[in-house]
């Protein structure tokens, strides 16, 4: 590859998707301005709004483009490391010319400086890449999950080309060729192509080590081999088939089979389409309660139910993303949203925030100073319900007499709590518990 | 002689740009078909554009409530999943 000209170098030395040293510094903006797709994938359900803590594709909000500018304005004053706008969904971004082309001109008209990104899965890539071109867009991700026909028929159901809905390899035979042939395009073109590949287990394990020396080949600047994320829970064809993502090992011995010459990335978060932020720390739900309730500061919604004295009513607290369903890690969560639950009666009482004492400073922020925060935040619930949970603060959280519940993972808040109430008070008929005041 | 869109709809946005005939309009955070102004794509394309695109099956269906795109036609969750 030839090299960069410098401003691109230091363009991608700034971005932190494609150089690890970069996650530490510098942020980056997701914006969730590209509702459509025009292919489905096994692994991705269209049919909710949000199922999936940190799956890519899975956004809350979708927002304009005037939205979105105004979103950069208002993240660049909060974060004036933010170095990179990236434009990866919800749906396929090259699939809605008209917002996505709206959204960088702005964006390359009132913040120069930004480094722009953009993700697709390539399928109307050819006809794209004079606008990539045309707006300066150096780095661009495709996602390609095998070169087989055959094998691709087995991710991708169908595509819509052409003014018609295909399916199976007369499907995929396109996607693919389209997929290389926006490559070489973009490479020709000096832009830099990072190359994302889902590794399903049983479906493409054995076609990446082929693909990565293709894409090799073909001048990719990177190669991010991901595992996929699948849960029965996130009703998508291979959670529901029973398809599972692989483990360390499985993900590992494919990466390490991968003789190509192209890097690899394996500091990948997986980042949802609106992720803002550093890569390991995603702010964008908080970012997003802030501006909803002002200043940062988390309000309790109904004060004068926060001190009651409960009789079998359980406390419970929810890690969510979306504010919808429970969609959050346990220990990517600032925020939890407290609710009081009887029988088929759900009343959202208030939120706490784990990390109200800290400023993001060097003085405060270990593991466990996070643990112990999120525990006194959560003193006196009955549970909580996150979307997964690490062992040890699992323990930590039963040893103070809360339950971690991981398995409403993707539900809807309440219809999650309802069916916990459900089961648990048969089991814990009376409560009594003092609660305190949030 | 009209489709119309109905409760599954996701609200993705994927059909409407693609009509011909600009009858797909925003309705809440789903989408509603303007029964006048829609054709069927007769004349215009070999298949109805909104209902090849659409991603979500039961979404869009016809005059007589009958879905373009069934349970499992376009996931291949079997449809008594
Ligand atoms: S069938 Fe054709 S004309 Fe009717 S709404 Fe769909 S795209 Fe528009
Ligand atoms: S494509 Fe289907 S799901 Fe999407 S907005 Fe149109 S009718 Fe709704």
């Amino acid at each position: 590859m030839p090299l960069c000209a410098s401003s691109d170098r230091q363009r991608t030395t700034q971005h932190p998707c494609y150089t690890p040293e970069a996650r530490e510094h510098h942020a980056r903006l997701h914006l969730a301005v590209a509702p459509a797709c025009n292919i489905q994938c096994h692994y991705c359900n269209r049919k909710y709004d949000c199922t999936n803590e940190s799956r890519p594709g899975v956004v809350s909000e979708l927002l304009t483009p005037e939205q979105a500018l105004a979103r950069v304005e208002a993240v660049r004053k909060r974060l004036p490391n933010l170095t990179v706008v990236g434009i990866a969904g919800p749906g396929d971004a090259l699939a809605n010319p008209e917002r996505l082309w709206t959204t960088c001109r702005g964006i390359r008209e009132r913040f120069a400086d930004l480094t722009l990104c953009l993700s697709t899965n390539g399928l109307a890539l050819p006809e794209q890449v004079g606008q990539i071109q045309k707006l300066g867009i150096h780095h661009v991700t495709i996602t390609m999950n095998t070169l087989d026909p055959t094998v691709a028929a087995n991710i991708y159901p169908w595509i819509f080309w052409d003014h018609r809905r295909l399916k199976g390899v007369e499907a995929t035979r396109i996607l693919i060729a389209n997929q290389l042939a926006g490559l070489d395009a973009l490479v020709a073109a000096g832009v830099l192509v990072k190359v994302n590949s889902v590794l399903i287990p049983g479906v493409n394990h054995d076609h990446l080590a082929e693909l990565n020396l293709e894409i090799s080949h073909r001048g990719a600047f990177l190669h991010n081999i991901m595992p996929m994320i699948s849960d029965p829970a996130h009703g998508t064809y291979y959670g529901l088939m029973g398809y599972r993502g692989p483990d360390e090992a499985q993900l590992q011995a494919v990466r390490d089979g991968c003789a190509g010459e192209v890097t690899q990335m394996t500091h990948c978060r997986q980042c949802r389409a609106d992720a803002i932020g550093l890569l390991d720390e995603d702010q964008g739900p908080t970012l997003e309660r802030e501006w909803m309730h002002g200043h940062g500061k988390i309000i309790s919604i109904h004060p004068h139910t926060m001190e009651t004295e409960a009789t079998d009513t359980l406390r419970i607290a929810v890690a969510s993303q979306t504010g919808s369903h429970v969609d959050q890690h346990f220990g990517h969560a600032r925020v939890f949203t407290l609710y009081d639950v009887h029988d088929g009666d759900v009343r959202q009482v208030g939120m706490v925030e784990t990390d109200r004492y800290c400023h993001g400073d060097d003085a405060c922020g270990d593991n466990d100073s996070l643990l112990e925060r999120a525990l006194r935040a959560l003193e006196g619930c009955d549970a909580v319900l996150c979307e997964r949970i690490g062992f040890s603060p699992w323990q930590a959280l039963e040893t103070a007499g809360i339950q971690p519940v991981n398995r409403y993972a993707g539900i809807e808040i309440t219809l999650a709590l309802k069916q916990y109430w459900a089961t648990t008070r048969q089991r814990h008929p009376r409560q009594k518990r003092i609660r305190r005041a949030v | 002689m009209a489709y119309a869109i109905v409760a599954p709809c996701t609200g993705c946005w994927a059909c409407m740009p693609l009509c011909p005939n600009k009858a797909i309009h925003p309705h809440g955070k789903k989408f509603t078909i303007r029964e006048p102004l829609c054709t069927e794509c007769e004349g215009e394309f070999d298949d109805p554009q909104c209902a090849s695109i659409c991603p979500v099956e039961e979404a869009i269906v016809d005059e007589t409530g009958k879905p373009l795109n069934p349970r499992g036609s376009l996931t291949g969750i079997p449809a008594d999943y």
